[in-house]
């Protein structure tokens, strides 16, 4: 029985040859390790090499147009920052909360393990989908306020034409909170489409800085006759705060890259102004870049769109840097 | 606020007052509604999708059996006709560059994983890992740029210039290159981190036993944390399947039934950017058709994504 099984698995007993292949596939193996490093280089190269040439004040200070010299991203540079900024506001109180009752509330139930269930599906939901999402719930609202829908028809709603149109009404009667029913193709629908695409790495992200609270904290905290919410709040937030907003940080630099959500979503590709308001319409640098990319001339599809991501780049890079430096300035240690 | 607190507690001594009792509670319900809402969420999309997707095959000029079988993809010709509307060349496409994708990342993710968690030093590792975060946070509209004005024209010269095959501009290899480089991370991290969930015991009981060290990391690690590895490769090629920006760059619009991969193919992703782009009315059919294609997608994803939960849920289980 034993020789058996010794005879068929193969084994070597050159132990000279063994280590050969050892050494081999040590190479191999190392090779691919390094393959990362030398993609990300050849990648950084060949976007420097295209488009350090075009970073101009032009590129910062104009809008796209008719003559590649005279073109630049600024209506996307702000429509960017403006998308991210709103997206985090949407977002953080969402994602903070949901993760504090799952730290801290949640008990071992069927909901419980469902809820954790569907937040990692939702962390691979294609974003693309999260673009339909956003363009049926919040662009369209499933066309309760188009013209003619039964809605409007029985309630006889006045309700306008135009990109952002439909039913427009100033909450609470006050003057400037103008609301649009349906959001329409808006800055403000952009940034809830792209808080629900971030929202379950913002989840994530928050529960694991709640987590690393060590529990004898919070046994103290009850100790001193602290609530629950008493201890969550002075205790548990404070020490998981850096830990939250890194992750808050990182998720608002994926949104800043996405684009996909938003071309579905309406978003569009050449905007010649600034965002007003959430109510205006935007566009964003990754958009800006892959309508350059598309443009048959070189002085676009590779110059000014490789001079584009270097300045996407450098916002990510500053994004990410800044995530860092919160973390080790604030850290808590234990 | 001090003395109502020291107040409030001398009133109730241990027990709370019913105000703060109602506030517990009322904070508590906030935050569980928060997490309820992720499932909305899911429900969200489901209903999104399939609001528009009943209304599409509601149409007389749509079969969902033509659908689901057809060969033939053209929805924007000026009479639609079910014929027209056979989701396989999207589906084909789509399979096509995630084939590619993992023929590249497979291998190397693999052993990137095997490199890091049984070869590299500490060291080394505090410079990899983040290189390959970097990797995996490198926008996807960058990774289309890299793949049309670099890799394309080294597929060019190979294939054309020293082959003699014929060479599309828009090829289904290079997205698929492309979308390999953009998915190595996450195979290489989550597999990564199943292999470093192997108890020590195991590889020091084949180190005992004369074991070299590629041994140990290929026949007593590697199948070990199979199941952790399988997961990864699973979750990579859900996300293949839903990369978009980078294909749609790369791999062009034409939507083709062929597994030549030099070939310029249309995925289901990259369909639905060209439809938003056209801007089509809301109910039109082009509008309807990306519903279409999109529950597709959505369906493929969700069942890759739930069996590779499910199967390092069941890895976790051996292990902790």
């Amino acid at each position: 029985m034993s020789e058996k099984v010794f005879a068929s698995s193969a084994f070597n007993d050159n132990l000279d040859s063994r280590q050969r292949k050892a050494r081999i596939w040590q190479t191999i193996l190392l090779a691919c390790t390094l393959l990362g490093i030398l993609v990300l280089t050849m990648m950084l190269v060949d976007i420097i090499v295209d488009g350090a040439g075009w970073l101009s004040p032009t590129l910062f200070n104009n809008n796209h147009s008719r003559f590649p010299e005279k073109t630049g991203m600024n209506s996307a540079i702000y429509g960017s920052i403006y998308n991210v900024l709103l997206t985090a506001l949407f977002c953080f109180p969402l994602g903070v909360a949901a993760a504090i009752y799952l730290e801290e509330y949640a008990p071992k139930s069927k909901l419980t393990n469902f809820i954790n269930i569907n937040i990692n599906n939702l962390a691979g939901v294609p974003s693309i989908v999260y673009g339909m999402l956003g363009l049926t719930v919040f662009g369209r609202m499933f066309g309760l306020f188009a013209p003619e829908s039964p809605l409007v028809n029985f309630f006889n709603l006045p309700v306008e034409a135009g990109n952002v149109g439909g039913l427009k009404f100033n909450l609470f009667g006050i003057p400037g909170l103008i609301i649009h029913l349906p959001f329409g193709r808006s800055l403000v629908a952009g940034a809830m489409t792209m808080s629900l695409l971030i929202l379950p790495t913002v989840i994530i992200s928050s529960r694991e800085a709640i987590r690393a609270v060590p529990t004898s904290i919070r046994e103290a905290a009850y100790g001193l006759g602290a609530t629950r919410w008493q201890m969550i709040r002075t205790q548990v937030l404070p020490v998981s705060f850096p830990g939250i907003l890194t992750g808050i940080i990182l998720a608002m630099g994926r949104a800043l890259g996405e684009t996909a959500p938003l071309i579905i979503m309406g978003a569009f590709m050449y905007v010649p102004f600034l965002p007003r308001n959430i109510w205006d319409k935007f566009t964003t640098m990754p958009i800006q870049i892959y309508n350059w990319i598309t443009l048959p001339q070189p002085e676009y599809n590779i110059h000014l769109a490789a001079a584009g991501i270097i300045v996407l780049l450098l916002v990510l890079l500053g994004m990410s840097a800044l995530a860092i430096f919160l973390r080790n300035k604030l850290q808590v240690k234990w | 606020m001090q003395a109502k607190k020291s107040g409030q507690s001398e009133h109730s001594k241990l027990l709370l007052s019913e105000d703060s009792r109602r506030r517990e509670g009322l904070i508590a319900f906030i935050f569980k509604a928060a997490a309820v809402l992720t499932i909305l969420v899911t429900i969200g999309i489901i209903v999104s999708l399939l609001s528009e997707t009943i209304g599409f095959f509601a149409r007389p000029e749509v079969s969902l059996w033509k659908f689901l079988t057809g060969t033939r993809w053209q929805p924007l010709s000026s009479k639609p006709s079910p014929e027209n509307f056979g989701i396989l060349p999207l589906v084909g496409g789509t399979l096509l560059v995630a084939g590619v994708a993992a023929l590249l990342a497979v291998p190397v993710g693999l052993g990137t994983a095997i490199f890091l968690s049984e070869y590299a030093t500490e060291k080394l590792r505090k410079i990899i890992k983040p290189v390959l975060e970097i990797l995996a946070g490198v926008p996807s509209v960058v990774y289309g740029f890299f793949a049309i004005s670099f890799i394309t024209p080294i597929i060019k010269t190979v294939f054309e210039g020293w082959l003699g095959l014929k060479v599309m501009y828009f090829n289904a290899l290079s997205a698929g290159l492309v979308v390999g480089i953009m998915i190595i991370p996450m195979i290489a991290s989550v597999s990564e981190d199943a292999m470093r969930a192997v108890p020590r015991s195991l590889r020091e009981g084949a180190f005992a036993l004369g074991a070299t060290r590629f041994e140990v990391a290929i026949k007593v690690v590697t199948p070990a944390a199979l199941s952790g590895i399988v997961a990864a490769f699973i979750l990579a090629i859900s996300r293949a399947i839903g990369e978009t920006m980078a294909v749609s760059i790369a791999a062009g619009s034409t939507p083709n039934m062929t597994l030549n991969p030099l070939k310029s193919v249309q995925t289901l992703t990259a369909f639905i950017v060209q439809v938003s782009f056209g801007d089509a009315a809301a109910g039109s059919i082009n509008s309807q058709s990306i519903y279409a294609v999109g529950m597709t997608l959505f369906v493929m994803t969700f069942v890759m994504n739930l069996i590779s939960d499910l199967v390092l849920r069941k890895f976790r289980e051996v292990y902790e």
